[in-house]
């Protein structure tokens, strides 16, 4: 019975936890492409980043989806960085491509 | 006191809830709903059967880190008996997947609940209707995928990833678990996956051993190679089991040079993949040919418009049990929308 406000509070905390670990992530978009360097002297546009990454990774698969809504396209990507093991700043650049 | 605890919680869940969808929807990543629907027909040894089926996929992100999606499979096979007899239909449901991810670093992803099993590229990549070009999986695909998933656990990433190579990486274990939809076998083991951009080749190998039976174990390795710039695929695949082994190796060449991908010409794909198993041993539990077999399909694939495609194939089978023909043709439908309504 005393359990059940420690769970509340613990869920609540969790959440707290969870809000503040995505912080981080929405300040790191701007350097999200910066290690997958195309040409040494020209430093590509992050949409050019992401277009040779969505080549590279999900191409290789699948065709496009010949419509993507705008709102979903986060998800998507959430969902291909774990089928198809991107790491977080291929998939921030997909996205950035997919939704810019 | 105990129902105030209650309703303490409940509200507390129903906040996050709320919490969670609102901002889903100020968001790019509202929850989403995709898969396909198909209707399919094989043809095998003069044996006529039609398989409707829909392979839907939930998506659901929890802030940026947290993941659960599940993919499942409906499908009725219908086979007409003739001679007045009503047809025979069979149903078969599926939890082909259902986890929940969490994006732990910028390289790791940590996978729990059932997965599919990371053995080689079939099973992972090219089992969903609407990507497959062949509606059935190769003859080697039982080698090492312990059923196609097991339930348990999974580290998945990638390790480096640059313009000229990437390196990706998949281990898992999955524990003895009964029951019908989320059965497993006690297992464990892995795959790497070297991928070189510039030139579309990938080079990758697997590993699996499970810790029941007589202890199998299964080792493969994959070469897709795809150039940039033309529209040729060649995937193939080998995998050596306890007691069999095999290949499979599959070209497909889009006709899009042809007036381009929207063309009549152009939404054509003609197929060619080859197969060949090889029995060591018998082992009638292991899904393998029974004996030694080749096999050559040949494929036809139109995309049309609005996510819709054609496939289309023929194939010859030879045996020591027996040579046949199977023709398969189905059309299939790809979805990809959100789970609720919203502005685009």
């Amino acid at each position: 019975m005393r359990l059940q406000p420690l769970f509340a509070t613990g869920m609540l905390a969790f959440y707290c936890l969870l809000s503040s670990a995505q912080t981080p992530d929405a300040s790191h978009a701007k350097t999200a492409a910066q290690p997958a360097k195309v040409d040494a002297g020209n430093p590509p546009k992050q949409t050019d980043v992401g277009e040779q990454k969505f080549q590279q990774n999900c191409s290789r698969c699948h065709n496009a989806p010949q419509e993507l809504p705008r709102r979903i396209s986060g998800t998507v990507v959430l969902h291909m960085r774990a089928r198809a093991s991107l790491s977080a700043a291929d998939a921030r650049a997909i996205l950035h491509y997919l939704a810019p | 006191m105990r129902c105030l605890s209650f309703h303490l919680s409940a509200r507390i869940v129903l906040l996050i809830t709320l919490l969670t969808v609102a901002q889903a929807a100020v968001s790019q990543e509202t929850p989403l709903i995709s898969g396909a629907a198909g209707f399919l027909s094989s043809t095998n040894g003069g044996k006529t059967s039609f398989d409707p089926t829909v392979m839907p996929l939930v998506a659901f992100p929890i802030t940026h880190r947290f993941l659960f999606e599940t993919r499942d499979s409906l499908l009725e096979s219908v086979t007409p008996r003739g001679g007045g007899q009503s047809d025979q239909t069979k149903l078969f449901e599926n939890v082909l997947y259902l986890q929940m991810d969490y994006f732990a670093t910028n390289h790791v992803t940590v996978v729990a609940g059932k997965f599919l099993t990371p053995f080689a590229t079939y099973n992972e990549r090219l089992s969903p209707i609407w990507i497959g070009n062949y509606q059935d999986a190769p003859l080697i695909f039982p080698i090492g995928t312990n059923g196609s998933a097991g339930t348990g656990g999974e580290l998945r990433g990638s390790l480096y990833s640059r313009s000229k190579m990437s390196i990706d990486y998949a281990s898992y274990f999955a524990a003895n678990v009964s029951g019908t939809q989320f059965k497993s076998s006690r297992a464990s083991g892995g795959r790497g996956e070297v991928y070189f951009p510039v030139l579309g080749l990938e080079i990758g190998g697997s590993y699996g051993h499970m810790f029941e039976g007589n202890h199998p174990n299964a080792w493969g390795f994959d070469v897709w190679w795809q150039p940039r710039h033309g529209p040729l695929a060649i995937k193939s695949e080998y995998a050596h089991g306890t007691h069999a082994q095999g290949y499979w190796i599959e070209t497909g060449y889009r006709l899009s040079r042809f007036s381009g991908p929207d063309s009549a010409i152009g939404r054509l794909e003609p197929l060619f993949r080859m197969q060949q198993t090889f029995r060591n041993s018998p082992d009638p539990t292991d899904g393998l040919p029974a004996a030694n077999t080749q096999r050559a399909d040949f494929g036809l694939d139109y995309f049309l418009p609005h996510e819709v495609r054609i496939n289309t194939s023929y194939s010859r089978s030879f045996s020591s049990t027996g040579n046949g023909n199977i023709w398969k043709t189905g059309i299939i439908y790809r979805f990809l929308f959100p789970a609720w309504p919203g502005k685009k």
